[in-house]
């Protein structure tokens, strides 16, 4: 590990300005700045990712890096910035890795197929709330990849679980519903992410606080789908 | 290719795998303790309740059957699924990692399993197979019972496994419902009532009697 000097920072700074300050003071000096990743700093985009003091996204919950204030700290603080640390999320540069595991996890299955052409009326499929509600929770994730870099098992569960809930919860999640649960369970596999142990880690590393129920609801789905061929989902899912 | 080699294939399938196979154990546990403490009402009900078992002839294998199977894949998921978490971080985090949600019992849980396997083997040859112990009379487990724990090395290593299978449980019972899928979606869902009352039952239940024995209030 480095360390570098940060002086003068402000409190209300973000974490994220805190290091565009020291990439500055490094450049000026004709170093080479620190290269992290970061995109909408408004905790959207799920690009910023930091283990922070080993907490990913630091101390505050529900807060992606982004959001986090330097206030969080105290002045003279010395805070280890470390980039998630996974097999399938290897190191580009620095604090930046590559995430393109995540994506594959998408392409097997992290989508619904719909009708082309005109669109259709709004509210024409009724959804109760409670659905509705669970659903969008689920559907917070940013894909930013904490619950990986927080659990012990580098597990891609939450993220993963996150994608089937949403989606194998709306109407029109249902026809991929189980060779959806398959694939994508199997393709966290093929990426060399670690099983489940429910430690719980992840829930609370996520900056969307999204719940392990999800897990418990991929789970359901994967084992409907293995244990029943009326879906033909195994047939699908080869 | 086949549904079981479906399930077994997947981390999510191994952990399906480990819960029903726990759970086996765990009816059985729940059971064995409640037999167990059939020595508090004198020799006559325990040993009653042995002979009657032993009195089932070869039957007695099928459950036993059951129960090494049901053992040898949580141990062999066990540790296929320690090894993959391993692989999954081959580089740890320089300034560590600082847990917040896991409880003592997630945290423990690989150890904790390490430690009932070691356990069970003694456990097999002290009072079932009794080569393990210093006085075995074949047919009174009772008898085997008070003079098993007169030594407080015995005692000693019964109560740190107890309480191993205790924390296994916390954590396993509530764990495998969520493998499984069947757990209800929850507000709160590290909370966990059912898996502290079945922990709290076989962690006392199996302590109390290598300890009454000992302070020689079962004698
Ligand atoms: C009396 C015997 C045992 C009982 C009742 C038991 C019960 C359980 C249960 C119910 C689970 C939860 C499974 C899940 O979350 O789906 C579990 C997990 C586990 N057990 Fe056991 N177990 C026993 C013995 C063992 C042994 C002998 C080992 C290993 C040598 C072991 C290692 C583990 C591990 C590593 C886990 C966590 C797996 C993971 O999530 O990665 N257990 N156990
Ligand atoms: S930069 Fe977009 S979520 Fe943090």
């Amino acid at each position: 590990m480095v360390e570098y000097d940060a002086g003068d920072i402000g409190p209300d700074m973000s974490f994220l300005e805190m290091l565009d300050v020291v990439n500055e003071r490094l450049m000026e000096r004709g170093e080479v700045p620190i290269a992290f990743d970061h995109d909408c700093r408004e905790g959207i985009c799920g690009s910023c990712s930091l283990m922070i003091n080993g907490v990913a996204h630091g101390p505050e919950r529900g807060t992606a890096t982004c959001q986090l204030h330097m206030r969080s700290f105290a002045d003279g603080d010395t805070i280890s910035v470390e980039p998630w640390r996974a097999r399938a999320f290897p190191i580009v540069k620095d604090l930046v890795v590559d995430r393109g595991a995540f994506d594959r996890i998408i392409q097997a299955g992290g989508y619904i197929t719909a009708p082309t052409g005109s669109a259709r009326d709004a509210n024409t499929i009724l959804i109760s709330k409670d659905t509705v509600d669970t659903a969008m929770d689920a559907a917070q994730c940013i894909a930013c990849g904490a619950c990986v870099a927080a659990c012990p098992n580098g597990s891609a569960s939450l993220f993963t679980a996150s994608k089937i809930t949403h989606l194998s919860l709306l109407p029109q999640g249902q026809p991929e519903r189980y060779g959806r649960a398959l694939r994508m369970v199997a393709q966290m596999d093929i990426e060399h992410f670690g099983g489940c142990t429910l430690y719980g880690e992840c829930q609370e590393a996520c900056p969307k606080e999204i719940s392990i129920d999800t897990i418990t609801r991929m789970n359901r789905d994967f084992l409907r789908a293995t244990l029943s061929q009326g879906h033909g989902a195994i047939a699908r899912a080869e | 290719m086949n549904r079981l080699r479906l399930l077994w294939d997947s981390s999510v399938g191994k952990k399906v795998v480990m819960a029903v196979s726990g759970l086996i154990w765990v009816a059985y546990l729940v059971t064995h303790v409640l037999a167990n403490l059939l020595v508090f009402q004198g020799p006559g009900k325990i040993n009653a309740y042995s002979a009657l078992l032993r009195g089932t002839g070869g039957a007695l294998w099928a459950p036993r059957l059951v129960l090494i199977g049901a053992l040898v894949l949580h141990v062999i998921a066990a540790a296929q699924l320690t090894g993959r978490g391993q692989e999954a971080r081959p580089v740890a985090y320089a300034a560590g990692r600082r847990p917040h949600a896991s409880t003592l019992a997630a945290r423990t849980i690989r150890w904790g399993g390490a430690l009932i396997l070691l356990f069970l083997v003694y456990h097999v040859l002290h009072f079932t197979v009794g080569t393990a112990h210093p006085d075995f009379v074949e047919g009174n487990p009772y008898q085997n019972v008070i003079t098993g724990f007169r030594d407080p090395v015995v005692v000693l290593v019964y109560l740190v496994a107890m309480a191993g299978v205790g924390l296994h449980l916390y954590h396993g019972v509530w764990s495998s419902g969520r493998s499984v899928g069947i757990s209800p979606p929850s507000p709160r869902p590290l909370r966990r009532s059912l898996a502290l009352v079945l922990a709290l039952l076989v962690w006392i239940g199996f302590s109390i009697i290598p300890i009454a024995v000992y302070a020689g209030l079962v004698r």
